[in-house]
């Protein structure tokens, strides 16, 4: 379990890791937590001749609730998402999914920035988001740019960003007061993939549903978000469920899989239904 | 491949070593530092054998690399005994309430259990489980352990209120 040779990089700001991704293009990938890519990098599933760190660039992190949106650097931990006061508030149901991310060691070092950019369908953060529709920062050598959060993700692994780009940040409307959220996740044990799970947003005529690991990127399916914004939960049940693509694997098969979605789904609806007000 | 310089503070010691950019830290704590404390269990970050303490955070340090640990504060096992080296609270509770048999993954848990008691003083059993979930033990059904953590929250809240 020893990766394959390469050299450390610590940048101390973003314009210097920019450049030290133009300099070495493919050879070189940035780390945030590091808990997705350097267990690829041990099992030698990923080599790479250069690894930037981006734990000392101050730019990257930290929490602003504002008036209608919340910005977050993308350094910012899945631990310090649990423990902010002001965005349990503002967004309860990032404290919600993060809770049931990993366990408290991956928390503390995971980071919502890695979680939303690797590209794994696994991963909890980037349904969220499509859910939220959230936006993302994305910085390269001829500046930034940003992209919604339900046009980001292209296959498994393979997203809108560019190879000489560092997703920096994440911007989450903040939704209407009185909208009732939930994040239900189904996994086998402590520190697994989902089997299946769903963020749900329902508030007054309006509604996004969102699914994780039930296909090769997250779902968001605006017809399902339409019947429940109509108070239709059995037709936004049948559009998510048609909207989703599981493949067999050691999680269980598509019949399982496709059951498993349907029963979280309905668990998310009706808590996010009950926390309405 | 050139190896780094590498420097950080472990259990209140500047410590120093040259390691190649890939050596793991669970790696440079055992092997070039002699700190055996910390475990290789699973080596794929599940189990929490190598948990260390890094900056106030509970970390698996077979998935940290060296350059990450750079100047940080690092506490292992060995430093959290009592200054004339006697065992520390929460080693004295594990001993005391039995809460190893075989003994690999104590490390890990007690000091994943000195961060969680640093974070929630007074935690209910249901945290306490919640907290060393990826601590894994596969002797004792954990019922000791919390049993452990439990006696532990108790006697280090009873020795501050004696102190103030």
């Amino acid at each position: 379990m020893i990766p394959a040779g390469f050299e450390y990089h610590r940048p101390a700001d973003l314009t210097s890791a920019i450049g030290i991704l133009q300099e070495h293009g493919d050879e070189a990938r940035v780390v945030a937590g590091g808990h997705s890519l350097i267990p690829m990098m041990k099992l030698r599933m990923a080599e790479l001749g250069h690894l930037i760190d981006l734990q000392d660039i101050d730019a990257m992190k930290g929490i602003a609730v504002g008036g209608d949106t919340v910005t977050i650097g993308a350094m910012t931990t899945q631990h310090e998402l649990i423990v902010h006061d002001g965005l349990g508030a503002a967004l309860p149901i990032l404290r919600e999914a993060a809770l049931q991310i990993a366990d408290p060691q991956v928390r503390y070092v995971g980071t919502i920035g890695g979680n939303v950019a690797n590209g794994d369908p696994g991963n909890d953060m980037p349904g969220l988001m499509q859910c939220l529709n959230a936006r993302f920062d994305l910085t390269g050598p001829d500046g930034s740019r940003q992209v919604a959060a339900r046009d980001f993700y292209e296959a498994a692994y393979f997203t809108a960003r560019e190879d000489e780009e560092i997703l920096t940040a994440i911007i989450i409307p903040i939704p209407a007061p009185g909208t009732g959220s939930a994040y239900i996740k189904q996994k086998r044990k402590i520190g697994d993939y989902a089997t299946a799970a769903a963020a749900v947003l329902v508030g007054d005529g309006t509604a996004s549903v969102a699914m994780t690991n039930l296909a090769d990127t997250p779902i968001w399916s605006e017809a399902a978000g339409a019947a429940l914004a109509a108070g239709d939960i059995d037709g936004c049940a049948a559009a998510m469920l048609g909207a989703i693509d599981p493949q067999e694997d050691m999680r269980g098969p598509v019949a399982f899989k496709k059951h498993v979605a349907a029963v979280v789904l309905r668990r998310a609806i009706d808590s996010a239904l009950s926390r309405r007000s | 491949m050139s190896k780094m310089h590498v420097k950080f503070t472990l259990n209140g010691q500047d410590v120093e070593g040259l390691a190649e950019p890939r050596t793991l830290l669970i790696h440079f704590l055992r092997e070039t530092l002699n700190v055996t404390g910390p475990h290789i269990g699973c080596e794929t970050s599940h189990c929490g054998a190598c948990t260390v303490d890094m900056d106030g955070k509970s970390v698996k340090s077979c998935t940290v690399f060296v350059g990450q640990a750079d100047g940080r504060q690092i506490t292992t096992v060995e430093g959290l005994t009592n200054a004339d080296g006697s065992l520390g609270v929460i080693q004295e509770m594990f001993r005391e309430h039995h809460g190893l048999q075989c003994g690999f993954c104590t490390p890990g848990m007690i000091t994943r259990a000195h961060r969680l008691l640093q974070e929630n003083p007074n935690p209910t059993e249901e945290e306490v489980r919640f907290g060393i979930a990826g601590n894994l033990c596969r002797c004792t059904g954990y019922q000791n352990i919390v049993k452990a953590i439990l006696a532990s929250a108790e006697q280090l809240n009873a020795m501050k209120e004696a102190a103030e």
